[in-house]
């Protein structure tokens, strides 16, 4: 039998790689997407929140069957002491549209039909089967990978690397660095099932539409991280991460901070009477701009988390994921049909397709942020005094107004100092910016 | 030689869970996998062919989405994969079952020749009847060898097939004349890992998809629901039992130090029986 040469080899079928996949088949090309998991979403986890756009680039109809919980009309942001949270909440009637823009979902469930897709639309999937190197021929190019199953290695014009944050080919054949403790976070959810009606009494929610929380605060521990919960139809996600070079310096474990934070006043009374269905933990890439490696070499190209391409400030993943995946895919198929080989010169379009997208440009906006938010103040010093100060000012006990104002501001400098203050705005102002 | 393998799609017994409310079965999520046991027959029937030459058809009846458990058998080696499926097969117990497998596997026969061999799983993990393997032989006329623990010797040129079938009290050894049905033990063999090769052709091979018209079957009474005299009268989550199981430290190893330490415990948690056995010992 003559050696078979697919077009491109796409490691993965998380969200970066079936976009890929997805992407490169409909384009007509032939493509062979190897995943370790028994079946595509087996070994994903996430919160887990779509953000539609991303995906309605690439499957414009998804919403006839892919598999979507809640689409969310209400946002609540939290911070959080012990005893309480302050809050803001964004809800609103536009969020009820036809083509709403966030879901939350079950990725177990959303993977797999994404997956269906691919395949319908051409490429081949193997599932069970990992890749354990990386081929290359003579000088150094990439031309095909191997598995952990017998048989000869299987070729192809071009590897795409969507293995995920803790992915090893990459590393192993020395393109990326195995990603630093302080630039990836460990994040533990667990799932717990109510009844439908629990949830949309619970929640104020009506049919399908849904909530989410963000939560910062004590709940850290002093650690840098957030805390969610997110609305399914008949489960609630709840879930924390930090750093895990701050749980290593700090020795706390994830799910002790998770079991606190569920047992937190405010969050308690709304897992009432609920059965813990699953329990998962997962990486997430949160190094930012500054931590992207090499994106692209002599027949390989690297989308995803193992891009480390998650806007950690803004909670997105998966879109940037799906995103990177289909501009791998574009920049692969259009050297294709021009016959141009896939060499580190012709694949750079990769770099500046993702250049041109909201992809880096969001990144770049916040590339040092990852570095500011690396202050205990914030997650500690803060959510107490602003609590504090809430407490103060709502509560009727005599004291005049004015007094009142005086004392917030003077808790305020008590704690922090003047310096200390101007210091930490000017470093948020200056990484937001 | 032509060796047939039927096979389920089951959901995942260990992960099925009950719903705390209405206490019904939660199949919502549920993982599905491949009937354990039917993997161990197909094992068996790969190493039979790979020793002496043939195909291994995989064959199964279940809704659409039970392709992916064919598909898997492919990755495993099997050479050909047929799914049965209509909506008039819901419902079906083990009679209705084996009547449509049984012309599923004839329809087998008339495209692809005769089978030799044709093993089933001992039983399934969701119905755990083992009766559709016997059933189907009986419905094909064919010897059937149940609780095959281990293949002793094959002899396709004499047509005669050995086995060790376990039963009670023993282990029978069994020889019969192909063709014939065979049902594997739990444990006989462990699953191969298919070769890159076998895994690319096993995503390539079309699954070859049947309704019941075009696997000859006319008589729909006897098929799903309507053919099933079986009846589900009821589903009950059993009531958790609140009794705990607790170890008792001994000191001392003999008969009597065990007995002492048992009944002070006993009496320690059961004083009524305590003071009843006092006072009778007392009356002696």
């Amino acid at each position: 039998m003559a050696q078979e040469k697919f077009d491109a080899i796409v490691v993965g079928a998380g969200p970066s790689g079936n976009a890929c996949a997805f992407s490169l088949a409909t384009r007509g090309l032939k493509v062979l997407q190897l995943e370790r998991g028994e079946y595509p979403g087996s070994k994903n986890v996430q919160g887990a929140i779509l953000y539609a756009d991303a995906l309605e680039g690439l499957v414009g109809d998804f919403r006839e069957d892919a598999p979507l919980e809640r689409h969310i009309i209400e946002q609540r942001i939290w911070m959080m002491d012990d005893r309480s949270f302050c809050g803001a909440h964004y809800r609103s009637e536009d969020f009820n549209e036809d083509r709403p823009n966030r879901y939350t979902i079950i990725r177990a469930q959303f993977d797999k039909w994404f997956s269906r897709r691919v395949v319908q639309a051409g490429a081949l999937l193997l599932c069970e089967t990992t890749v354990v190197e990386l081929i290359r021929d003579a000088d150094g190019k990439v031309i095909g990978v191997r598995t952990d199953r017998d048989g000869d290695p299987i070729y192809a014009d071009v590897v795409v690397l969507a293995e995920g944050v803790s992915g090893l080919v990459g590393a192993r054949a020395g393109l990326r660095a195995v990603p630093p403790p302080d630039t990836v976070a460990l994040a533990v959810k667990e799932m717990h099932f109510l009844p439908r009606e629990t949830i949309e009494a619970r929640f104020n929610l009506q049919g399908d539409e849904g909530v989410v929380i963000e939560a910062a605060g004590t709940i850290t521990k002093g650690m840098t991280g957030t805390g969610f919960l997110y609305t399914n139809k008949e489960s609630i996600s709840i879930g924390i991460g930090c750093l895990i070079s701050d749980f290593a310096d700090q020795g706390q474990t994830p799910y002790g901070l998770l079991e606190s934070f569920k047992a937190h006043p405010s969050i308690k009374p709304l897992l009432a009477g609920s059965e813990v269905k699953e329990y998962a933990a997962h990486m997430i890439p949160e190094g930012g701009y500054k931590a992207i490696p090499q994106l692209f070499g002599d027949g390989w190209l690297i989308v995803g988390d193992a891009g480390q391409f998650v806007n950690a400030v803004h909670r997105e993943g998966s879109n940037l994921a799906m995103t990177t995946g289909r501009l791998a895919a574009e920049t692969i198929a259009d050297l294709k049909s021009r016959h141009a080989p896939p060499t580190a010169a012709n694949l750079a379009s990769y770099k500046a397709r993702l250049d041109d997208s909201f992809v880096m440009k969001d990144l770049k906006k916040y590339k040092n942020l990852p570095g500011t938010l690396h202050n205990k103040h914030l997650f500690t010093t803060y959510p107490q005094l602003l609590s504090k100060a809430a407490q103060t000012w709502f509560r009727v006990d005599g004291l005049d107004k004015k007094s009142k104002e005086n004392a917030i501001v003077k808790s305020f400098f008590q704690t922090r100092r003047l310096k200390g203050l101007i210091g930490d705005v000017l470093g948020m102002a200056r990484a937001w910016r | 030689m032509h060796i047939v393998v039927c096979v389920k799609q089951v959901p995942d017994s260990a992960q099925i869970r009950v719903h705390p409310v209405t206490n019904t079965i939660m199949r919502q999520g549920v993982p599905t996998i491949i009937n354990p046991y039917d993997l161990f027959s197909l094992e068996e029937a790969l190493r039979l062919r790979d020793r002496h030459g043939g195909e291994v058809t995989v064959v199964t009846m279940g809704p659409p989405m039970a392709d992916t458990a064919l598909r898997k058998c492919l990755t495993f080696g099997a050479d050909r994969a047929v799914l049965l499926t209509d909506r008039f097969f819901a419902g079906s117990d083990t009679l209705a079952t084996s009547y449509a497998l049984s012309f599923l596997i004839k329809k087998v026969s008339e495209n692809w020749g005769a089978p030799d061999l044709i093993f089933c799983g001992k039983q399934t993990i969701d119905g755990d009847t083992a009766q559709v393997g016997p059933g189907v032989a009986k419905r094909l006329n064919l010897l059937q060898l149940t609780y095959v623990s281990k293949i002793e010797s094959f002899d396709m040129e004499a047509r005669e097939i050995t086995v060790d079938r376990r039963a009670e009290g023993g282990i029978q050894v069994l020889k019969t004349k192909l063709p014939c049905l065979i049902t594997m033990l739990e444990g006989t063999n462990d699953i191969r890992r298919g070769s890159i090769e076998d895994a690319l052709r096993g995503a390539r091979t079309e699954i070859i998809t049947w309704n019941a018209a075009q696997a000859g079957i006319t008589d729909l009474t006897l098929c799903g629901l309507r053919g099933s005299p079986t009846i589900v009268k009821k589903v009950f989550a059993p009531k958790p039992r609140d009794e705990k199981a607790f170890q008792i430290e001994v000191e001392g190893k003999s008969m009597s130090d065990i007995s002492d330490a048992l009944i002070a415990e006993i009496g320690k948690r059961q004083p009524v029986l305590e003071r009843d056995m006092l006072k009778g010992a007392m009356s002696y």
